[in-house]
């Protein structure tokens, strides 16, 4: 558990850190670089904490994986919660139930997987 | 504030659902945590949006919710690998919907300057957009492909280079000028691209085509984060697309192949060696009963139970279990190896192992393996062949040349359990069915099994 927190701060502080660094607001000239710095280093993140799971949970993780990736829903939200009707709304609407089909889908899916491994 | 600072420990929370992955025993911990990322980004938006639309959106979610958790309820984990691939088409297709919208209107997602809509954010929106279609039409294929429904047609290489520079031309034209069809016909194009991509592909590859769509679903939730100026989905794309490359890696490594060969040449291996298997009919191989079987399993001290694809399409996982029990009673040593490329998605086999509660120590990787097979009494191959296949080590002409195999054939008795004497996917004859120590069980993977249960 000590263990769990240490790492846990450990990679807190790297987001923190990257975090800071996209803060600058979207006009300075500078903004696509601070994206690009976020996305570089949430590269390594997920290549060291991918590296260390096991073969034996490479399906949990593709559908795990598959569960977050549809994070995008935030952006679909942001899109429905205009107060003009249009085609942006209505392709935000459509992206929301996409993307929650797969929020809901993944989770339970890679639920029902990871009950399996715990059993004995 | 209040917003970043909770998409921050959405991010982290979704770190811990990857980092929970690397012990099965606290993995639940981790999906947990996976759900918990996603509800507080969700509530985040809804902070900053304001819950004036709520209802429509929350009815959205729900509509979307019901299907997805019928769909993840029913499946079985036989069908895994095109339920995930129908899932990656989705993300996919969101993110083109959601770069749509933000191509119609751009002031919403406040990322329109003086001089209009920042240049940043329209490639990016270019490249989210281009991304999720070549995902959302590459995985409907792949869908199609491992449920049977579609047998994949050859496209000339030329054809998908061609294709993937005029998309490229396209987005550059579209970032200079703004204009709007452009936008609509490299998504179009985009489409086609993915499919055909994906349509020459095959069987033997898919795990590598099902993580690297896994990849593409993760780079096009970034592209999107870029236009937006999100962290969030920034890096959770980044981890998602990262996770699914290390995969695609694992895989080709697996198979002893390169990516690009995969996506440009699958089409080669197979026609090569077709006129080996042919000729020759002399070779006759040693076919056994149930009982024959069940007698040199009784008298073993050590089995290794080698599964492939065949063991998911016979569902044969919890008759194998059944045999494991009994025999382990008697006294008998049993351990499943599991090679890396078997069946049709990464960690296919374990999942199925675990189904049938299998002890996941005693289900073992090619590497901690490989080594025993030349002490063990027997092996008992389930549907598997490409990957014990000892062409690969020795037969330089062979397709599958330098894949690393599960050695079965240093096994005093090897028991191979197969439909047919057909060929693997790879398309190579398996001399190790016409060797001594082999025999050969023919028939349902399941049905054999439970046989010699019945004999045992």
């Amino acid at each position: 558990m000590d263990c769990c927190f240490r790492d846990f701060f450990d990679h807190f502080n790297d987001l923190m850190f990257m975090h800071m660094a996209s803060m600058a607001p979207p006009e300075c000239a500078s903004s696509g670089i601070h994206g690009i710095t976020v996305f570089v280093l949430a590269c390594f993140v997920g290549y060291y904490v991918v590296w260390r799971v096991t073969p034996a949970l490479h399906a949990p993780l593709m559908s795990v994986t598959n569960a977050i990736s549809s994070v995008v829903i935030v952006g679909a939200l942001l899109a429905a919660s205009q107060n003009i009707y249009g085609f942006s709304k209505t392709f935000g609407f459509l992206a929301i139930i996409l993307a929650s089909v797969n929020i809901f889908g993944g989770f339970i899916v890679t639920h029902r997987m990871l009950d399996m491994f715990r059993k004995k | 504030m209040v917003v970043d600072v909770l998409y921050l420990i959405a991010a982290v929370c979704f770190i811990f659902a990857l980092k929970g992955l690397s012990s099965p025993q606290f993995a639940s911990r981790g999906n947990y945590c996976g759900i918990v990322g996603i509800v507080l980004a969700c509530v985040a938006t809804y902070i900053s949006v304001g819950v004036s639309c709520a209802f429509y959106t929350l009815i959205a979610i729900a509509i979307g919710g019901g299907i997805g958790s019928c769909i993840a309820t029913r499946v079985s984990m036989t069908d895994l690998p095109q339920m995930v691939a129908g899932f990656h088409s989705l993300v996919g297709l969101a993110a083109v919907l959601v770069a749509f919208s933000a191509c119609f209107a751009p002031e919403l997602f406040e990322i329109i300057g003086i001089n209009g809509v920042y240049k940043s954010s329209l490639i990016e929106m270019g490249l989210g957009s281009a991304i999720g279609a070549v995902t959302f039409s590459g995985s409907v294929i792949a869908f199609l492909k491992l449920d049977g429904r579609y047998k994949g047609s050859d496209v000339p290489v030329f054809v998908n280079t061609f294709l993937l520079s005029f998309v490229i031309c396209l987005l550059i034209y579209f970032v200079t000028t703004e204009i709007v069809s452009v936008f609509i016909l490299l998504t179009f194009l985009s489409f086609v691209l993915g499919a055909i991509l994906i349509a020459p592909i095959g069987g033997a590859d898919m795990p590598v085509i099902v993580s690297m769509l896994n990849s593409y679903s993760g780079w096009a939730t970034s592209g999107i984060g870029f236009t937006l100026h999100n962290d969030l989905l920034i890096i959770t794309g980044a981890i998602v697309g990262s996770s699914g490359a290390i995969l695609s890696y694992i895989m080709c490594k697996g198979m002893n192949r390169s990516l690009l060969d995969v996506i440009f040449c699958s089409g080669q291996a197979n026609s090569s060696n077709k006129n080996g298997d042919s000729s020759d009919v002399s070779k006759t191989c040693k076919n056994g009963s149930a009982e024959d079987a069940a007698f040199i399993l009784k008298n073993a001290s050590s089995v290794i139970v080698v599964p492939g694809y065949g063991m998911a399409t016979s569902q044969a996982q919890h008759a194998l279990k059944e045999m494991g029990d009994i025999l382990q009673k008697e006294g008998v040593k049993v351990r499943y190896a599991i090679h890396p490329v078997a069946g049709r998605m990464p960690g296919h086999m374990n999942v199925l192992l675990a189904e049938a509660s299998v002890s996941y120590e005693d289900v073992c990787e090619l590497d901690e393996i490989n080594r025993d097979f030349a002490s063990c009494d027997v092996a008992y191959v389930v549907g598997a062949n490409d990957v014990t296949n000892p062409a690969a080590k020795h037969d330089t002409s062979s397709s599958i040349y330098g894949m690393p195999i599960l050695e079965v054939g240093k096994a005093k008795t090897v028991l191979f359990l197969k439909r047919s004497m057909g060929v693997g996917y790879a398309g190579v004859d398996n001399e190790l069915f016409y060797a001594q120590n082999t025999m050969m069980l023919l028939g349902d993977a399941k049905k054999t099994t439970e046989d010699i249960i019945k004999a045992l």
